[in-house]
Protein backbone atom coordinates (compact mmCIF):
# COMPACT_ATOMS: atom_id res chain seq x y z
CA UNK A 1 0.00 0.00 0.00
CA UNK A 2 1.50 3.48 -1.26
CA UNK A 3 1.75 5.83 1.80
CA UNK A 4 -1.27 8.02 0.21
CA UNK A 5 -3.75 5.47 0.30
CA UNK A 6 -2.68 4.59 3.97
CA UNK A 7 -2.84 8.35 5.23
CA UNK A 8 -6.35 8.37 2.68
CA UNK A 9 -7.84 5.71 4.43
CA UNK A 10 -7.13 5.80 8.40
CA UNK A 11 -6.23 9.81 8.47
CA UNK A 12 -10.08 10.32 9.76
CA UNK A 13 -9.95 7.79 12.52
CA UNK A 14 -6.11 9.02 13.75
CA UNK A 15 -7.69 12.98 13.82
CA UNK A 16 -10.60 11.13 16.03
CA UNK A 17 -8.20 10.01 18.50
CA UNK A 18 -5.76 13.40 18.20
CA UNK A 19 -8.89 16.13 18.80
CA UNK A 20 -10.61 13.74 21.36
CA UNK A 21 -9.91 15.03 25.07
CA UNK A 22 -7.40 12.40 26.37
CA UNK A 23 -10.02 12.08 29.36
CA UNK A 24 -12.59 11.53 27.18
CA UNK A 25 -10.91 9.21 25.09
CA UNK A 26 -10.42 7.14 28.38
CA UNK A 27 -14.09 6.57 29.62
CA UNK A 28 -14.89 5.58 25.94
CA UNK A 29 -15.53 2.10 25.18
CA UNK A 30 -13.56 1.73 22.15
CA UNK A 31 -10.38 3.00 23.55
CA UNK A 32 -8.29 -0.01 24.18
CA UNK A 33 -9.41 -1.31 20.88
CA UNK A 34 -8.49 1.96 19.28
CA UNK A 35 -5.10 1.81 21.13
CA UNK A 36 -3.92 -0.75 19.66
CA UNK A 37 -5.05 -0.63 16.11
CA UNK A 38 -3.34 2.96 15.99
CA UNK A 39 0.10 0.75 17.44
CA UNK A 40 -0.68 -1.63 14.22
CA UNK A 41 -0.76 1.34 12.40
CA UNK A 42 2.59 2.74 13.69
CA UNK A 43 4.66 -0.53 13.30
CA UNK A 44 3.13 -0.93 9.82
CA UNK A 45 4.56 2.89 8.91
CA UNK A 46 7.36 1.77 10.38
CA UNK A 47 7.97 -1.49 8.58
CA UNK A 48 6.86 -0.30 5.05
CA UNK A 49 9.41 2.80 5.20
CA UNK A 50 6.72 5.78 5.19
CA UNK A 51 7.79 9.23 5.33
CA UNK A 52 8.89 10.46 8.77
CA UNK A 53 6.78 12.79 9.32
CA UNK A 54 3.92 10.06 9.29
CA UNK A 55 5.98 8.35 11.58
CA UNK A 56 6.07 10.74 14.16
CA UNK A 57 2.84 11.37 13.81
CA UNK A 58 1.76 8.17 14.30
CA UNK A 59 4.57 7.94 17.48
CA UNK A 60 2.71 11.14 18.98
CA UNK A 61 -0.57 9.40 18.79
CA UNK A 62 1.05 6.40 20.56
CA UNK A 63 2.76 7.62 22.72
CA UNK A 64 -0.02 10.02 24.52
CA UNK A 65 -2.26 7.28 24.62
CA UNK A 66 0.07 4.55 26.14
CA UNK A 67 0.30 6.66 28.85
CA UNK A 68 -3.22 7.27 29.35
CA UNK A 69 -3.64 3.57 28.81
CA UNK A 70 -1.13 2.16 31.51
CA UNK A 71 -1.91 5.35 34.02
CA UNK A 72 -1.77 3.01 37.08
CA UNK A 73 -4.83 3.51 38.99
CA UNK A 74 -5.28 3.49 42.93
CA UNK A 75 -7.69 3.32 45.32
CA UNK A 76 -6.54 5.94 48.15
CA UNK A 77 -9.07 4.89 50.61
CA UNK A 78 -7.96 1.39 50.62
CA UNK A 79 -4.56 1.71 50.25
CA UNK A 80 -4.71 4.00 53.14
CA UNK A 81 -6.19 2.04 55.89
CA UNK A 82 -4.40 -1.23 54.56
CA UNK A 83 -1.15 1.12 55.20
CA UNK A 84 -1.88 1.49 58.93
CA UNK A 85 -3.36 -1.40 59.88
CA UNK A 86 -0.75 -3.72 58.31
CA UNK A 87 1.55 -2.82 55.75
CA UNK A 88 3.61 -0.19 57.61
CA UNK A 89 4.41 -2.14 60.65
CA UNK A 90 5.04 -5.43 58.69
CA UNK A 91 7.61 -3.51 56.56
CA UNK A 92 9.59 -2.03 59.94
CA UNK A 93 9.72 -5.71 61.17
CA UNK A 94 10.96 -6.76 57.73
CA UNK A 95 13.54 -3.99 57.85
CA UNK A 96 14.34 -5.06 61.63
CA UNK A 97 18.30 -5.04 61.34
CA UNK A 98 18.16 -1.23 60.02
CA UNK A 99 16.17 -0.28 62.82
CA UNK A 100 18.24 -2.00 65.53
CA UNK A 101 21.30 -0.30 63.79
CA UNK A 102 19.36 2.75 63.58
CA UNK A 103 18.35 2.46 67.06
CA UNK A 104 21.52 1.37 68.62
CA UNK A 105 23.47 4.72 67.29
CA UNK A 106 20.29 6.77 68.39
CA UNK A 107 20.02 6.08 71.69
CA UNK A 108 23.57 4.91 72.54
CA UNK A 109 24.13 8.28 71.96
CA UNK A 110 21.69 9.52 73.53
CA UNK A 111 21.80 8.00 76.82
CA UNK A 112 25.71 8.14 76.54
CA UNK A 113 25.47 11.41 76.82
CA UNK A 114 22.52 11.59 78.84
CA UNK A 115 24.61 9.74 81.61
CA UNK A 116 28.06 10.93 81.14
CA UNK A 117 26.54 14.66 81.68
CA UNK A 118 25.52 13.77 85.37
CA UNK A 119 29.12 12.97 85.83
CA UNK A 120 31.24 15.43 83.49
CA UNK A 121 28.33 18.76 83.25
CA UNK A 122 31.26 20.41 80.70
CA UNK A 123 30.80 17.96 78.65
CA UNK A 124 27.39 19.88 77.10
CA UNK A 125 29.75 22.86 75.22
CA UNK A 126 30.98 20.42 73.36
CA UNK A 127 28.15 19.52 71.43
CA UNK A 128 25.74 22.52 71.94
CA UNK A 129 26.63 26.54 72.13
CA UNK A 130 26.23 28.34 75.39
CA UNK A 131 23.66 30.63 73.59
CA UNK A 132 21.64 27.61 72.72
CA UNK A 133 21.69 26.31 76.42
CA UNK A 134 20.80 29.38 78.20
CA UNK A 135 17.95 29.03 75.50
CA UNK A 136 16.87 26.01 76.73
CA UNK A 137 17.66 26.86 80.43
CA UNK A 138 15.05 29.59 79.82
CA UNK A 139 12.51 27.37 78.53
CA UNK A 140 12.18 25.27 80.91
CA UNK A 141 12.85 27.06 83.99
CA UNK A 142 10.85 25.49 86.53
CA UNK A 143 10.02 29.26 88.04
CA UNK A 144 8.44 29.93 84.87
CA UNK A 145 4.51 29.93 84.47
CA UNK A 146 4.25 28.29 80.56
CA UNK A 147 6.95 25.59 80.20
CA UNK A 148 8.45 24.32 76.49
CA UNK A 149 10.01 26.55 73.87
CA UNK A 150 9.10 30.12 74.22
CA UNK A 151 5.34 30.40 74.44
CA UNK A 152 5.01 34.08 75.10
CA UNK A 153 3.87 35.20 71.85
CA UNK A 154 3.04 31.92 70.33
CA UNK A 155 -0.03 30.00 70.45
CA UNK A 156 -0.06 25.77 70.15
CA UNK A 157 -1.23 26.04 66.55
CA UNK A 158 1.72 27.98 65.72
CA UNK A 159 4.32 25.72 67.43
CA UNK A 160 2.27 22.69 65.25
CA UNK A 161 2.93 24.70 62.72
CA UNK A 162 6.66 24.47 63.77
CA UNK A 163 6.86 21.45 64.48
CA UNK A 164 5.63 20.12 61.37
CA UNK A 165 7.50 21.88 59.03
CA UNK A 166 11.07 21.40 61.07
CA UNK A 167 11.10 17.88 62.63
CA UNK A 168 9.30 16.16 59.61
CA UNK A 169 11.92 18.16 57.46
CA UNK A 170 14.39 16.78 59.41
CA UNK A 171 13.59 13.34 59.22
CA UNK A 172 12.82 13.50 55.50
CA UNK A 173 16.43 14.48 54.96
CA UNK A 174 17.67 11.55 57.16
CA UNK A 175 16.17 9.31 55.02
CA UNK A 176 17.34 11.06 51.85
CA UNK A 177 21.13 11.66 53.03
CA UNK A 178 21.27 7.77 53.40
CA UNK A 179 21.38 7.49 49.84
CA UNK A 180 25.45 8.32 50.96
CA UNK A 181 26.07 5.04 51.46
CA UNK A 182 24.39 5.53 54.86
CA UNK A 183 27.09 8.26 55.55
CA UNK A 184 24.75 10.98 55.64
CA UNK A 185 21.85 8.63 58.14
CA UNK A 186 24.62 7.98 60.98
CA UNK A 187 25.92 11.40 60.54
CA UNK A 188 22.35 12.65 61.34
CA UNK A 189 21.39 10.32 63.84
CA UNK A 190 24.58 10.67 65.67
CA UNK A 191 24.25 14.36 66.32
CA UNK A 192 20.45 14.23 67.03
CA UNK A 193 21.32 11.91 69.78
CA UNK A 194 24.41 14.05 70.94
CA UNK A 195 22.18 17.06 71.08
CA UNK A 196 18.80 15.71 72.64
CA UNK A 197 20.74 13.44 75.03
CA UNK A 198 22.89 16.90 75.40
CA UNK A 199 20.09 19.07 76.58
CA UNK A 200 18.27 15.96 78.35
CA UNK A 201 21.82 15.78 80.39
CA UNK A 202 22.64 19.43 80.86
CA UNK A 203 19.05 20.13 82.42
CA UNK A 204 18.77 17.15 84.59
CA UNK A 205 21.88 18.22 86.00
CA UNK A 206 20.67 21.35 86.64
CA UNK A 207 17.37 20.41 88.20
CA UNK A 208 15.51 21.16 85.60
CA UNK A 209 14.67 17.82 85.44
CA UNK A 210 11.09 18.19 86.90
CA UNK A 211 9.58 20.68 83.97
CA UNK A 212 11.99 19.00 81.20
CA UNK A 213 10.64 15.61 81.48
CA UNK A 214 7.21 15.71 81.97
CA UNK A 215 7.04 18.32 78.93
CA UNK A 216 8.55 15.87 76.55
CA UNK A 217 7.09 12.59 78.06
CA UNK A 218 4.43 12.58 76.17
CA UNK A 219 5.60 12.97 72.27
CA UNK A 220 8.80 11.57 72.76
CA UNK A 221 8.09 8.11 71.85
CA UNK A 222 6.18 8.99 68.64
CA UNK A 223 8.92 11.70 67.94
CA UNK A 224 12.39 10.06 68.63
CA UNK A 225 10.80 6.71 66.99
CA UNK A 226 10.53 8.44 63.85
CA UNK A 227 13.84 9.52 64.05
CA UNK A 228 14.82 6.54 64.20
CA UNK A 229 13.20 4.77 61.52
CA UNK A 230 13.93 7.88 58.92
CA UNK A 231 17.34 6.33 59.97
CA UNK A 232 16.44 3.09 59.63
CA UNK A 233 14.77 3.99 56.21
CA UNK A 234 18.11 5.82 55.01
CA UNK A 235 20.32 3.04 55.87
CA UNK A 236 18.27 0.66 53.36
CA UNK A 237 18.83 2.87 50.50
CA UNK A 238 22.52 3.25 51.42
CA UNK A 239 23.31 -0.38 51.96
CA UNK A 240 21.08 -1.43 48.46
CA UNK A 241 24.05 0.23 46.72
CA UNK A 242 27.29 -0.81 49.19
CA UNK A 243 26.25 -4.66 49.01
CA UNK A 244 23.83 -5.01 46.24
CA UNK A 245 23.66 -8.90 46.70
CA UNK A 246 22.95 -10.43 43.09
CA UNK A 247 21.20 -7.71 41.51
CA UNK A 248 22.99 -4.68 39.89
CA UNK A 249 23.12 -2.09 41.85
CA UNK A 250 21.48 0.04 39.89
CA UNK A 251 18.79 -2.43 40.05
CA UNK A 252 19.15 -3.17 44.03
CA UNK A 253 18.86 0.68 44.65
CA UNK A 254 15.52 0.93 43.13
CA UNK A 255 14.15 -1.96 44.73
CA UNK A 256 15.32 -0.44 48.21
CA UNK A 257 14.20 2.89 47.89
CA UNK A 258 10.81 1.78 46.57
CA UNK A 259 10.59 -0.08 49.98
CA UNK A 260 12.26 2.71 51.96
CA UNK A 261 9.68 5.04 50.52
CA UNK A 262 6.66 3.30 51.46
CA UNK A 263 8.11 3.25 55.01
CA UNK A 264 8.61 6.68 54.93
CA UNK A 265 4.87 7.81 54.73
CA UNK A 266 4.06 6.16 58.19
CA UNK A 267 7.10 7.63 59.30
CA UNK A 268 6.53 11.04 58.15
CA UNK A 269 2.81 10.79 59.40
CA UNK A 270 4.53 9.82 62.90
CA UNK A 271 6.11 12.67 62.62
CA UNK A 272 3.00 14.92 62.09
CA UNK A 273 1.11 13.24 65.23
CA UNK A 274 4.52 13.89 67.43
CA UNK A 275 3.74 17.53 66.47
CA UNK A 276 0.24 17.68 67.31
CA UNK A 277 1.04 16.00 70.76
CA UNK A 278 4.09 18.33 71.60
CA UNK A 279 2.15 21.16 70.56
CA UNK A 280 -1.30 20.33 72.23
CA UNK A 281 -0.96 17.96 75.05
CA UNK A 282 3.01 18.36 76.28
CA UNK A 283 2.55 22.43 76.53
CA UNK A 284 -0.25 21.91 78.93
CA UNK A 285 1.63 22.40 82.44
CA UNK A 286 -1.20 22.89 84.80
CA UNK A 287 -1.56 18.97 84.26
CA UNK A 288 -0.09 16.60 87.15
CA UNK A 289 3.37 15.10 86.37
CA UNK A 290 2.81 11.86 87.25
CA UNK A 291 -0.23 11.75 84.71
CA UNK A 292 1.84 13.46 82.34
CA UNK A 293 4.82 10.18 82.67
CA UNK A 294 1.74 7.71 82.42
CA UNK A 295 0.37 9.08 79.33
CA UNK A 296 4.34 8.78 77.94
CA UNK A 297 4.70 5.62 79.09
CA UNK A 298 1.21 4.09 77.38
CA UNK A 299 2.22 5.73 74.09
CA UNK A 300 5.83 3.54 74.27
CA UNK A 301 3.72 0.89 75.35
CA UNK A 302 1.21 1.40 72.40
CA UNK A 303 3.99 2.08 69.50
CA UNK A 304 5.82 -0.72 70.52
CA UNK A 305 2.87 -2.84 70.67
CA UNK A 306 1.52 -1.81 67.03
CA UNK A 307 5.39 -2.41 65.27
CA UNK A 308 5.30 -5.74 67.52
CA UNK A 309 1.98 -6.95 66.42
CA UNK A 310 -0.12 -5.31 63.83
CA UNK A 311 -0.44 -7.24 60.40
CA UNK A 312 0.95 -9.99 62.10
CA UNK A 313 -1.81 -12.86 62.06
CA UNK A 314 -3.81 -11.89 58.90
CA UNK A 315 -3.20 -12.90 55.22
CA UNK B 1 15.81 2.11 13.08
CA UNK B 2 18.83 4.37 11.63
CA UNK B 3 18.64 7.32 13.64
CA UNK B 4 18.98 5.01 16.91
CA UNK B 5 22.82 4.06 15.98
CA UNK B 6 24.07 7.46 16.00
CA UNK B 7 24.32 9.24 19.14
CA UNK B 8 21.26 11.02 20.38
CA UNK B 9 19.01 11.16 23.53
CA UNK B 10 16.83 9.04 22.36
CA UNK B 11 15.19 6.72 24.97
CA UNK B 12 13.73 3.31 23.92
CA UNK B 13 10.52 1.71 25.66
CA UNK B 14 8.87 -1.22 23.89
CA UNK B 15 5.53 -1.70 25.09
CA UNK B 16 3.27 -4.52 25.66
CA UNK B 17 1.63 -3.88 22.03
CA UNK B 18 5.37 -4.54 20.70
CA UNK B 19 5.66 -1.09 19.72
CA UNK B 20 8.95 0.50 20.19
CA UNK B 21 8.19 3.84 21.95
CA UNK B 22 10.69 6.88 21.32
CA UNK B 23 11.21 9.31 24.05
CA UNK B 24 13.60 12.36 23.83
CA UNK B 25 15.08 12.54 26.96
CA UNK B 26 15.71 16.57 28.46
CA UNK B 27 18.63 17.09 28.99
CA UNK B 28 20.34 19.36 32.21
CA UNK B 29 19.84 23.17 30.39
CA UNK B 30 15.61 22.70 29.60
CA UNK B 31 15.49 20.88 33.53
CA UNK B 32 17.59 23.36 35.66
CA UNK B 33 15.50 26.43 33.80
CA UNK B 34 12.06 25.25 34.50
CA UNK B 35 13.77 24.37 38.29
CA UNK B 36 14.21 28.19 38.38
CA UNK B 37 10.76 28.98 36.94
CA UNK B 38 9.45 26.74 39.78
CA UNK B 39 11.60 28.48 42.37
CA UNK B 40 9.93 31.72 40.98
CA UNK B 41 6.75 30.61 41.40
CA UNK B 42 7.00 28.87 44.69
CA UNK B 43 8.71 32.07 45.71
CA UNK B 44 6.00 34.63 44.90
CA UNK B 45 3.21 31.96 46.23
CA UNK B 46 5.02 32.11 49.71
CA UNK B 47 5.23 35.76 49.54
CA UNK B 48 1.70 35.61 48.96
CA UNK B 49 1.19 33.03 51.71
CA UNK B 50 2.77 35.38 54.02
CA UNK B 51 1.34 38.54 53.40
CA UNK B 52 -2.36 37.05 53.42
CA UNK B 53 -1.48 34.66 56.67
CA UNK B 54 0.16 37.47 58.72
CA UNK B 55 -3.42 39.23 59.20
CA UNK B 56 -4.34 36.27 61.36
CA UNK B 57 -1.42 36.59 64.13
CA UNK B 58 -0.31 32.97 65.46
CA UNK B 59 -2.56 30.58 64.06
CA UNK B 60 -2.04 32.29 60.52
CA UNK B 61 2.03 31.62 61.38
CA UNK B 62 1.11 27.88 61.90
CA UNK B 63 -0.76 27.62 59.49
CA UNK B 64 1.46 29.52 57.00
CA UNK B 65 4.95 27.28 58.44
CA UNK B 66 2.62 24.00 57.48
CA UNK B 67 1.53 24.99 53.74
CA UNK B 68 5.47 25.99 53.61
CA UNK B 69 6.05 22.51 54.70
CA UNK B 70 4.25 21.02 52.28
CA UNK B 71 5.51 23.46 49.15
CA UNK B 72 8.45 22.59 50.09
CA UNK B 73 8.58 19.19 49.61
CA UNK B 74 5.35 18.47 47.74
CA UNK B 75 5.04 21.17 45.26
CA UNK B 76 6.33 19.07 42.24
CA UNK B 77 4.98 16.08 43.42
CA UNK B 78 1.62 17.40 43.45
CA UNK B 79 1.91 18.33 39.94
CA UNK B 80 3.88 15.17 38.77
CA UNK B 81 0.82 13.25 40.01
CA UNK B 82 -2.04 15.46 39.03
CA UNK B 83 -0.85 17.47 35.99
CA UNK B 84 0.64 14.42 33.90
CA UNK B 85 4.16 15.18 35.55
CA UNK B 86 4.60 18.95 34.47
CA UNK B 87 5.16 21.55 36.62
CA UNK B 88 4.41 24.60 35.57
CA UNK B 89 7.67 25.32 34.99
CA UNK B 90 8.54 21.93 32.68
CA UNK B 91 5.63 22.89 31.31
CA UNK B 92 7.01 26.27 29.46
CA UNK B 93 9.97 23.92 28.25
CA UNK B 94 7.05 21.02 27.47
CA UNK B 95 9.15 18.33 29.08
CA UNK B 96 7.42 15.68 31.57
CA UNK B 97 8.01 12.94 34.44
CA UNK B 98 7.84 9.61 33.48
CA UNK B 99 8.53 6.26 34.69
CA UNK B 100 11.22 4.55 32.74
CA UNK B 101 8.87 2.31 31.08
CA UNK B 102 6.92 5.18 29.48
CA UNK B 103 3.90 5.42 31.95
CA UNK B 104 2.88 8.69 33.91
CA UNK B 105 4.29 8.27 37.53
CA UNK B 106 2.30 7.51 40.61
CA UNK B 107 2.46 8.62 44.18
CA UNK B 108 5.61 6.70 45.25
CA UNK B 109 8.52 7.40 42.24
CA UNK B 110 7.27 10.95 42.36
CA UNK B 111 7.69 11.42 46.12
CA UNK B 112 10.93 9.38 46.15
CA UNK B 113 12.82 11.58 43.27
CA UNK B 114 11.66 14.96 45.46
CA UNK B 115 12.21 13.59 49.09
CA UNK B 116 15.89 12.73 47.40
CA UNK B 117 16.40 15.94 45.50
CA UNK B 118 17.85 17.21 48.53
CA UNK B 119 20.22 14.45 48.22
CA UNK B 120 21.11 15.31 44.59
CA UNK B 121 21.40 19.52 45.68
CA UNK B 122 24.50 18.87 48.23
CA UNK B 123 26.95 19.82 48.74
CA UNK B 124 25.33 23.15 46.73
CA UNK B 125 23.02 23.72 44.03
CA UNK B 126 22.50 20.54 43.04
CA UNK B 127 26.64 19.11 42.47
CA UNK B 128 25.89 15.78 42.86
CA UNK B 129 22.86 15.90 40.94
CA UNK B 130 24.49 17.65 38.02
CA UNK B 131 27.19 14.87 38.31
CA UNK B 132 25.08 11.87 38.19
CA UNK B 133 23.20 13.69 35.26
CA UNK B 134 26.24 13.65 33.19
CA UNK B 135 27.51 10.26 34.30
CA UNK B 136 24.13 8.20 32.64
CA UNK B 137 22.90 8.77 29.33
CA UNK B 138 19.22 9.37 30.34
CA UNK B 139 20.11 12.28 32.31
CA UNK B 140 19.44 10.88 35.14
CA UNK B 141 20.12 12.42 38.96
CA UNK B 142 20.50 9.99 41.87
CA UNK B 143 16.73 11.24 42.71
CA UNK B 144 15.54 9.78 39.06
CA UNK B 145 17.66 6.32 39.34
CA UNK B 146 16.36 5.29 42.57
CA UNK B 147 12.97 6.21 41.68
CA UNK B 148 13.58 4.80 38.09
CA UNK B 149 12.00 8.10 36.46
CA UNK B 150 13.01 9.95 33.17
CA UNK B 151 12.30 13.30 32.33
CA UNK B 152 11.73 13.79 28.66
CA UNK B 153 10.22 16.15 26.20
CA UNK B 154 6.20 16.11 25.26
CA UNK B 155 5.25 15.47 22.27
CA UNK B 156 2.41 17.58 21.26
CA UNK B 157 0.50 17.13 17.83
CA UNK B 158 2.24 17.82 14.72
CA UNK B 159 0.84 20.07 12.29
CA UNK B 160 0.44 17.65 9.48
CA UNK B 161 3.01 18.93 6.43
CA UNK B 162 1.58 18.22 2.86
CA UNK B 163 2.99 17.19 -0.31
CA UNK B 164 2.32 19.64 -2.52
CA UNK B 165 -0.14 18.04 -5.29
CA UNK B 166 1.75 17.46 -8.56
CA UNK B 167 1.91 15.37 -11.30
CA UNK B 168 3.23 12.06 -10.88
CA UNK B 169 7.01 11.48 -12.54
CA UNK B 170 8.21 8.20 -12.23
CA UNK B 171 11.91 7.96 -11.67
CA UNK B 172 14.41 6.28 -14.22
CA UNK B 173 16.59 5.56 -11.76
CA UNK B 174 16.47 2.81 -8.74
CA UNK B 175 16.44 4.63 -4.93
CA UNK B 176 16.61 2.60 -2.25
CA UNK B 177 15.04 2.81 0.44
CA UNK B 178 16.18 5.55 2.22
CA UNK B 179 16.94 8.01 -0.99
CA UNK B 180 12.88 7.39 -0.94
CA UNK B 181 13.04 8.51 2.41
CA UNK B 182 14.51 11.58 1.66
CA UNK B 183 13.58 12.43 -1.38
CA UNK B 184 9.61 11.96 0.46
CA UNK B 185 11.47 13.91 3.26
CA UNK B 186 12.52 16.94 1.18
CA UNK B 187 8.89 17.26 -0.34
CA UNK B 188 6.95 17.54 2.95
CA UNK B 189 9.34 20.40 3.94
CA UNK B 190 8.61 22.49 0.55
CA UNK B 191 6.04 24.66 2.55
CA UNK B 192 8.92 25.86 4.88
CA UNK B 193 11.89 26.30 2.31
CA UNK B 194 12.03 29.27 -0.66
CA UNK B 195 12.21 28.23 -4.05
CA UNK B 196 15.72 28.96 -4.96
CA UNK B 197 16.66 26.12 -1.91
CA UNK B 198 14.48 24.11 -2.98
CA UNK B 199 16.13 23.86 -6.79
CA UNK B 200 19.73 23.99 -4.86
CA UNK B 201 18.63 20.84 -3.09
CA UNK B 202 17.32 19.29 -5.89
CA UNK B 203 20.51 20.39 -7.70
CA UNK B 204 22.61 17.58 -5.67
CA UNK B 205 20.99 15.00 -7.07
CA UNK B 206 21.44 15.59 -10.72
CA UNK B 207 24.49 13.54 -11.40
CA UNK B 208 21.71 10.47 -10.77
CA UNK B 209 20.30 11.44 -14.48
CA UNK B 210 22.98 12.60 -16.74
CA UNK B 211 20.11 13.51 -19.50
CA UNK B 212 18.68 16.65 -17.83
CA UNK B 213 18.94 18.19 -14.81
CA UNK B 214 16.82 17.91 -11.64
CA UNK B 215 14.71 20.75 -10.32
CA UNK B 216 12.60 21.18 -7.63
CA UNK B 217 9.32 20.48 -9.60
CA UNK B 218 10.75 17.40 -10.85
CA UNK B 219 11.75 16.22 -7.47
CA UNK B 220 8.19 16.82 -6.38
CA UNK B 221 6.49 14.67 -9.22
CA UNK B 222 9.02 12.07 -7.81
CA UNK B 223 8.25 12.31 -4.18
CA UNK B 224 4.38 11.96 -5.24
CA UNK B 225 5.36 8.92 -7.10
CA UNK B 226 6.57 7.23 -4.23
CA UNK B 227 4.00 8.38 -2.31
CA UNK B 228 1.35 7.44 -4.23
CA UNK B 229 -0.57 10.37 -4.28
Amino acid sequence: MKQADFENKYSEFWQTLEINNLSELHTSDSFPEDYRLVCHHLSLARSRHYSPLLVERLEKLVINAHQLFYKRKSHFITSVLVYFTSGFARAIRKEWRWVMLSSVLFFGTFFGMLISLQYYPDMVYSVISGEQLAQMENMYDPSQAKIGRDRSSGSDFQMFGYYIFNNTGIGLKTFASGLLLGVGSVITLIFNGLTIGGVAGYLTSIGYGVTFWPFVSGHSAMELSAIVLSGAAGFKLGFSIISPGRKSRLLSLRDSAKEAVYIMYGVASMFIIAAFIEAYWSSMSDIPAMFKYTVGVINWVLLLSYFIYVGRFRG
Amino acid sequence: MMKLELLDSVHVVQTPEGIDINLRVAGIWPRSVAWLIDLLIRGFIYAVLAFVLSQFGDFGSGLMLILFFFMEWFYPVFFEVFNRGMTPGKKLFNIQVLNGDGTPVGWSPSLLRNILRSVDFLPFFYGIGLISMLMNNRFQRLGDLAADTIVVYYKHKTETLEIPKVEQIKPEFNLNIKEQQAIIRYAERSAQLSDARMNELAEILSPLDSNSKMTKNRLLGIASFLVGR
